[in-house]
């Protein structure tokens, strides 16, 4: 891989939530949203991001750009590590770093005009832009993400969800940054919009040479737009591949079991699967199992798994993965969830 | 005769922005024991055809035509009538799990209360029965969740409980709204094949009403396509995936992407926007949307029947297919 | 890395709009749509203008003055052939300029006060709302401990400290009245703070300031409006309501609740000087309560 434009290591992120309240204090516990994640990220790739709810990946984000405070570890983009930065000097590295959202409305200030709107970052990071200046790269930018130009003064609520969300892709686009964190982007449109959207992000990819990093906890989305994939579960890493790999021969029971989930529009298909469904049910993030965090699910936890935490250690192949098991599980196996060893 | 026979149905809404046609003559059958799937995404009118089934439209809703269940009319019955029919005969599932239930009562008084209320049961048979079913939902130790509240518990734990509610009095018909969209993934698995287990035993019918055309395939024996309030094609669900004969289906399948295909490209999205139910164009809904539409398509197409339990609305004579573009 | 953005081409402008720009149609526009659909609001709207007119004008066409009486005539009933349509008080006086006189003082309070109320409860809620944590626990406990404290006490306190002033009695009612309005904006601000918009406006790099400014404050000006088209009443209240006390405004000047108060005394003698200022009093605070509720209605986002 090229040189990574963004290096994270062991980034943590620590909330405390009220439990109780006792006289004039406060009980607290404290839940780990994100704990010890590391990755890279190259120029141009894609970076999918999947997990289910509770996994931290939103948070994640939050804490790559700066907008939640990590409690740990380091984010390095282009040399420089942005945790322990002040909100001034993050200020300045959002015109590299933006951010997409998942409710296409919701990410839209319904007051403002969709010019207003996607001239905003402009007149942030350019105070010095004439407003005529403005306009030409905003109507440029709408006619980009596939909007027409002349829809300038309208506002979000006389859009549909699908072109909202191409404006809220034009507000990140406008300042041209660097790396774009993708925050579900299409989790909250209707199934035929959805691949308009996925396509766009691909196609502007390419022609503005960006880096993503695609949060979604669809996985047929992720395995579409991904170069590689990283899979969290409870805040923690459990196995970070190729989009070959991953799909075709995952290695963690985690992934495997996540694949196994997704539903194959075949009918056909689907009464030849023998699917067995992954059991249990998420445990508290506050108060998360000893050890590896997957085991109360896991078909092939064995006792050393309450024990240590496995490490994500760095196969031949260039994949990672977070399993003590690991190497007799073997990627590839024919899947069988439910098969003890 | 089929166990439910909707004929016509007609749904629309006044507001303030003009009247909204949600749902406009709609007709289809449902066998006993049959899992009909009704596949759609917003402003299909998918979910205003249950609520109009179930006497659950807005105030300002009005439903036309006829809904006949097991020969009696749905539409116009009594709120006493329909509350009879409602959690006994037919019951109904939706998408948010927890906010279906009420963060004021117990599991345990919630489920004792439709077997009290419909079955006249005894409060302690009540209980047995209750805790009977959440057995074979798959919940364990249900006497303990019995006792719990709904913010204690998972979505998926709150929605395995609405089924065994709505599964208590062994109704005829279930129908479930969008009823994993709000679950993980591997929750999603959980609860679907826990349906398809409860249909298989019981000879309760399922109306499940999903955007998911993964979900359609695993679970259901035939399926509706909706858009704009119409059935755009119905079929058996290997005929409709294998062959689809409307160009709207054809492009939901190819804007889907999927784990089981080869990596590609590029989706085949399909281009514009959802309807807007206030201001429906004339001729076919979908023409603005379509790729195979011609002259014809100023006209609003009927539903022809194309083969056993085949039905498409669409003025192609042959099967749309993908162009392949290199 | 660049300082200029050059993806785009600089003369896109031009390829791009080859059309002029589409008006848009902003939730204002549509709020007013509803409000004027709803009859209540209207009626009310319409009725407040009437007596704004009224007031203001209808002394110039009245050749009675408030304060000198009518030397020939002391508590008539209204009549034209004397002239005073709404007949006179004990001391002769012209009841309908009087009323008139009255109505400007109570409308100038309700609108003074209300802006006091506004510029400080706007502030003081939005800032606590927005900066959230302890600070905003600290400000809101503030806010209680004030609201405990005996309204009548306060005033009566000002009133002997600095004397009966009009101008103290709009500062008075203001003083008390933030403390609603700062509440209801704290509210509404903390439910924008989590608003993905908000979370947008940081990612373009907007200083907390710009935040305020531009996204929090221009989103509460629909409840601020509500929230105003109902204090206003209130506050005519409450200063009718010390008028009746006796601590309101000083004669010759007079209010709606003034005369009530005299109109009050004179029951039996002469009803209509009762009956006249309550009348408008009662108007107002209908139109008043009408027009809020049907903002309040119009702005509801759940009605689209």
């Amino acid at each position: 891989m090229r040189a990574p434009i963004l290096k994270v290591e062991a980034l943590s992120v620590q909330f405390r939530i009220d439990v109780a309240e006792r006289s004039f204090r406060h009980e607290y516990r404290r839940l780990r949203a994100v704990d010890r994640v590391s990755f890279e990220l190259g120029a141009g790739e894609t970076l999918g991001v999947v997990g289910e709810s509770g996994c931290g990946k939103s948070t994640l984000a939050r804490a790559i750009l700066g907008l939640v405070r990590p409690s740990a570890g380091r984010v390095i983009w282009l040399g420089e590590n942005l945790v322990g930065m002040s909100e001034e000097q993050l200020r300045s590295k959002r015109r590299e770093l933006q951010m997409v959202f998942q409710d296409p409305f919701g990410s839209l200030d319904p007051r403002m005009t969709v010019g207003q709107i996607v001239g905003e970052p402009l007149r942030n990071f350019y105070p010095s832009m004439s407003s005529l200046q403005v306009r030409e790269r905003v109507a440029g930018m709408l006619k980009l993400v596939g909007l027409s130009p002349e829809q300038i003064n309208r506002y979000p609520h006389e859009f549909s969800g699908g072109q909202c969300q191409r404006i809220g892709i034009a507000r990140a686009l406008v300042v041209n940054p660097r790396l774009v964190v993708c925050d579900e982007p299409v989790s909250a449109l209707d199934v035929s919009v959805q691949a308009q959207i996925v396509n766009l992000l691909k196609d502007l990819q390419k022609k503005l040479q960006l880096s993503l990093i695609f949060i979604a906890h669809d996985l047929s989305v992720v395995r579409h737009v991904s170069d590689r994939v990283l899979v969290m579960y409870l805040g923690r890493v459990m196995e970070v591949a190729d989009r070959e790999a991953i799909y075709d021969r995952p290695a963690h029971p985690y992934t495997r079991a996540l694949i196994e989930s997704v539903p194959i529009p075949d009918p056909v298909a689907e009464r030849a699967r023998a699917r067995r469904s992954l059991g249990g049910e998420l445990p508290s993030a506050s108060d998360p199992p000893s050890g590896c965090v997957f085991r109360t699910r896991c078909p092939w936890a064995i006792e050393a798994c309450a024990a240590t935490e496995p490490p994500l250690e760095t196969l031949d192949d260039g994949r990672q993965v977070a399993c003590l098991r690991r190497a007799e599980i073997k990627a590839g196996a024919p899947r069988a969830l439910g098969e003890k060893s | 005769m089929a166990l439910l026979e909707v004929r016509d149905l007609t749904v629309s809404f006044d507001t303030p922005d003009g009247v909204v046609h949600a749902v406009n003559g709609l007709s289809f059958d449902l066998d006993p024991g049959q899992t009909l799937g009704i596949v759609g995404e917003s402003g299909s009118g998918k979910t205003q055809t249950a609520m109009a089934m179930m006497g659950l439209l807005s105030e300002n809703g009005r439903a036309t035509g006829s809904v006949k269940f097991r020969g009696q009319q749905l539409l116009g019955l009594s709120l006493g009538e329909m509350s009879r029919i409602r959690g006994s005969k037919i019951s109904m599932i939706f998408q948010d799990p927890i906010s279906s239930l009420n963060p004021y009562l117990s599991i345990g008084e919630q489920l004792i209360e439709v077997l009290t209320h419909h079955r006249n049961l005894k409060r302690r048979e009540a209980r047995t029965r209750a805790t009977e079913m959440l057995l074979q939902v798959g919940i364990s130790e249900p006497e303990q969740r019995m006792r719990q509240f709904s913010h204690q518990l998972s979505g998926g734990m709150c929605q395995r409980i609405m089924i065994a509610m709505g599964l208590l009095c062994q109704p005829d018909l279930l129908i479930a709204d969008e009823p994993t969209t709000a679950l993980d993934v591997t929750v999603q698995s959980q609860i679907n094949s826990l349906m398809g287990e409860l249909s298989e035993q019981s000879s309760t019918a399922i109306l499940l009403i999903t955007h998911d055309l993964g979900v359609v395939a695993g679970l259901c024996d035939k399926v509706l396509v909706m858009y704009a309030g119409e059935v755009m094609e119905m079929a058996p669900v290997d005929e409709l995936f294998a062959d689809p004969a409307h160009p709207y289906t054809l492009g939901l399948l190819n804007s889907v992407p999927r784990l089981d295909r080869e990596h590609s490209g590029i989706l085949r999205a399909i281009r514009g926007n959802p309807p807007d139910l206030v201001d429906l164009p004339p001729g076919c809904p979908f023409r603005d949307r379509c790729d195979f539409a011609f002259e014809a398509c100023i006209e609003h197409p009927p539903l022809e029947a194309i083969g056993e339990e085949r039905y498409k609305r669409c003025f192609l004579e042959r099967r749309p297919v993908t162009e392949d573009h290199n | 890395m660049s300082s200029e953005p050059t993806a785009v081409p600089a003369d896109a402008f031009e390829q791009a709009m080859d059309r002029r720009p589409v008006k848009g149609r902003s939730l204002y526009v549509d709020a007013w749509q509803r409000l004027k659909r709803n009859r209540a609001a209207v009626a009310g709207t319409g009725m407040l203008v009437f007596i704004v007119v009224l007031v203001s004008i209808g002394p110039l066409f009245n050749p009675w003055d408030h304060e000198i009486p009518d030397w020939d005539y002391y508590s008539t009933p209204p009549s034209l052939a004397t002239g005073h349509l709404m007949g006179t008080d004990a001391l002769g006086r012209d009841l309908f300029e009087r009323v008139m006189v009255g109505g400007r003082i109570s409308l100038l309070v309700g609108l003074v006060a209300t802006l006091v109320s506004l510029v400080i409860g706007v502030a003081y809620g939005a800032t606590a709302g927005y900066l959230g944590g302890r600070v905003d626990n600290w400000m809101m406990r503030a806010v209680d401990a004030i609201y405990a404290l005996p309204f009548m006490f306060f005033v009566i306190l000002l009133m002997v400290v600095f004397g009966r002033n009009i101008l103290l009695i709009f500062v008075a009612i203001g003083a008390v009245n933030w403390l609603d309005m700062a509440r209801i904006v704290r509210g509404q601000t903390l439910s924008l703070k989590n608003k993905d918009f908000i979370e947008a406006a940081r990612v373009s790099g907007a200083t907390e300031r710009q935040i305020i400014l531009r996204h929090i404050i221009p989103n509460l000006l629909g409840v601020v409006a509500v929230y105003v088209s109902l204090t206003i009443p209130q506050v005519i209240l409450v200063e009718s309501f010390l008028s009746f006390l006796g601590l309101g405004v000083q004669e010759p000047l007079t209010s709606w609740g003034a005369l009530v108060n005299e109109g009050a005394q004179e029951l039996e003698t002469a009803p209509w000087s009762l009956i006249f200022p309550a009348l408008f009093l009662a108007a107002t605070l209908f139109a008043f309560n009408f027009l809020g509720d049907g903002l309040r209605d119009a702005l509801d986002p759940k009605d689209r």
